[in-house]
């Protein structure tokens, strides 16, 4: 012991080198985690570069020019691209006011002991996990036949608002629940109302996170082609909507569309539509992202 | 605008002795004795209990017009929960239900006709934790007057606001700035602007002091005496000599378990701060004071 005795307190006073075990397991666990990422981006990247290989030659100012036609060397995908817009213009329209108004309820006026709010706020959280194929039955039962709007714009927009709904309410709740109960309490504590609480405190606040949820809903319900199969039906519309009542495509069925037929330039055709859609994602998710980053500036 | 107590103010300001407010800290005013005070709230037999479970029980206390009452104790003796009381802030506890009752110049304030806003813009609130809103400096302040519906002179009521919270100064020349770049002892003196801002009558500070380092501490226990020229101040605290240094009156709350098994908070002793620190009457009381329990 007593021999060993400067050994030790030198050893002591150097710090040791990282152990070989744990710089091989910290090592694994970081490549790991790469690979978990690569795997989606390469996966990603790989349908990106064959779509881009295989549409680019259409993309020209035919296919936002022209209607869709038999012909594959005519095709085009306006009214696609239009329907797509009108479709998810509209629903936003419908979606963001009931769905902002919704996660209000729910957070800051519902009491929660009451069986009737909880029973809404589990039914919400279960709605948003159902395919979007049933609200595509259910708008084509009651929407489209029901009560007879027909293979719309409207009743598109509408199944969609019924699809993307729950999750805008969700995210909505979500980004109520994270402004600090304090702002709550000091707007309270300072002789304001419920709504003025509400309209000039928790929802400015919230409303970087209600937008990026809201986006993302949107952005899935832009690429549904399902709940639209059954309310469109037709996927060969030669016009652009005109208004509520007009038939329609989205981009999504006519992509669907043109796949499905056997020519190879119809393929091709499909393609540079994917890059169309993409594109529109693209722009709409960095519009949300400026507009969100600006709200943020504005404290 | 409107005068906080209207007529009541003119007989209480005969009460209260002008040079008190030049007396060095910490104070000693035995010239104020309990029963001579003019009340601005009173509690008679308050009791408060969350989801059925009580809180805290049996508090009689008066809170004297332009004094500082410090309520003191060990944690989860109930202090906060009373002074959450006195401005109806538990109205936003789910299952807080309160009983007895609590006055506020001889009214009420829990009779179904009292309207709560109006009570909050009376009796103030400075919280724990400083809780600026995510808006401007300007903003933050012009807040309470904007609710309740002002839309003039708000550059004048922030500027006076800022000045009796003792940070114009520092923040003139950036109004128009986020609150949140504020230190926290700046964020608190906002939160305190902001009360003042709206002309309330009484403060109710829960533990302003807790997340801030002593020398913010001591600039918010002088702007406290500055306050209470004008108002007067409730405040809670689990620092004992910030409590000997600041009031004029001390209320020691601590907590029993019962027979069942449940912690409940009581009101010990209340008196003028420096009887409650030198000679206290409950054995209680002066452990805790003297530090041996709590």
């Amino acid at each position: 012991m007593s021999s060993l005795g400067d050994v030790a307190v030198s050893a002591a006073r150097t710090i040791p080198p990282v152990p070989r075990a744990r710089a091989v397991q910290g090592g694994v666990f970081k490549f790991g985690l790469f690979l978990c990422l690569a795997f989606g981006v390469v996966a990603l990247g790989t349908l990106l570069v064959d779509i881009v290989q295989t549409g680019l030659p259409r993309l020209n100012a035919q296919l936002f020019e022209n209607f869709p036609s038999p012909s594959p060397r005519r095709a085009g995908a306006q009214s696609a691209i239009v329907g797509t817009l009108w479709v998810i213009a509209l629903t936003a329209l419908f979606t963001v006011p009931l769905g902002v108004a919704t996660a209000i309820y729910l957070e800051e006026y519902a009491d929660e002991r009451r069986w009737y709010n909880r029973l809404l706020a589990a039914n919400i959280q279960n709605l948003a996990a159902v395919p979007s194929i049933i609200y595509g039955i259910l708008a084509l039962g009651f929407l489209v036949r029901g009560i007879g709007l027909g293979p719309t714009v409207l009743a598109g927009a509408l199944a969609l608002t019924l699809l993307v709904l729950p999750i805008v309410i969700l995210a909505s709740r979500e980004a109520l629940r994270t402004v600090p109960r304090g702002i709550r309490q000091g707007a309270f504590a300072l002789g304001a109302t419920q709504w003025q609480v509400v309209s000039r405190q928790v929802l400015p606040a919230a409303i970087p996170g209600i937008a990026t949820g809201t986006i993302l809903a949107l952005s899935r319900a832009i690429g549904e082609a399902a709940p639209l199969l059954l309310v469109s039906g037709i996927t060969f519309i030669t016009f652009n909507p005109t208004g509520l009542g007009s038939s329609f495509t989205v981009l999504p069925l006519q992509i669907y569309n043109w796949v499905t037929r056997p020519q190879a330039e119809f393929g091709v055709l499909a393609a540079a539509a994917i890059m169309v859609l993409l594109g529109i994602l693209l722009v709409l998710n960095s519009a949300a992202i400026a507009l969100r980053n600006r709200f943020q500036k504005r404290w | 605008m409107r005068k906080p107590s209207g007529g009541r103010s003119d007989v209480a300001e005969l009460q209260v002795p002008d040079d008190s407010e030049l007396m060095p800290r910490p104070q000693v005013r035995e010239d104020l004795d309990p029963s001579r005070a003019q009340p601005v709230i009173q509690l008679g037999d308050l009791a408060v209990s969350y989801s059925g479970k009580l809180a805290v029980e049996d508090v009689n206390l008066d809170f004297g017009y332009r004094e500082i009452t410090a309520l003191i104790g060990p944690s989860g003796c109930g202090k906060s929960t009373v002074l959450r009381c006195l401005n109806r802030m538990n109205d936003l506890v789910l299952g807080a239900e309160v009983s007895g009752r609590v006055t506020y110049h001889g009214q009420d304030i829990y009779a179904p006709e009292v309207d709560v806003i109006e009570l909050r813009r009376r009796v103030g609130m400075v919280f724990q934790k400083p809780n600026p809103f995510p808006k401007s400096i300007y903003d933050n302040i012009a807040f309470g007057p904007r609710v309740m519906g002002r839309k003039q002179d708000l550059d004048d009521t922030v500027e006076e606001a800022l000045t009796k919270a003792a940070l114009w100064d520092e923040v003139k020349s950036k109004l128009k700035q986020s609150a949140f770049a504020l230190s926290g002892g700046q964020q608190q003196r906002l939160c305190i602007a902001r009360a003042i801002a709206v002309q309330p009558e009484v403060i109710l500070m829960d533990e302003p002091c807790s997340s801030l380092d002593p020398i913010a501490t001591a600039k918010i226990e002088d702007l406290m005496q500055d306050l209470k020229r004008e108002f007067s101040i409730v405040i809670v605290t689990h620092n004992m000599q910030q409590a000997a240094r600041v009031s004029d009156r001390t209320a020691f709350f601590t907590a029993t378990v019962r027979d069942d098994g449940q912690r409940v908070g009581e009101l010990v002793e209340f008196d003028t701060t420096p009887r409650i620190f030198s000679n206290p009457k409950e054995s209680r009381t002066e452990g805790y004071i003297t530090g041996r329990f709590g």
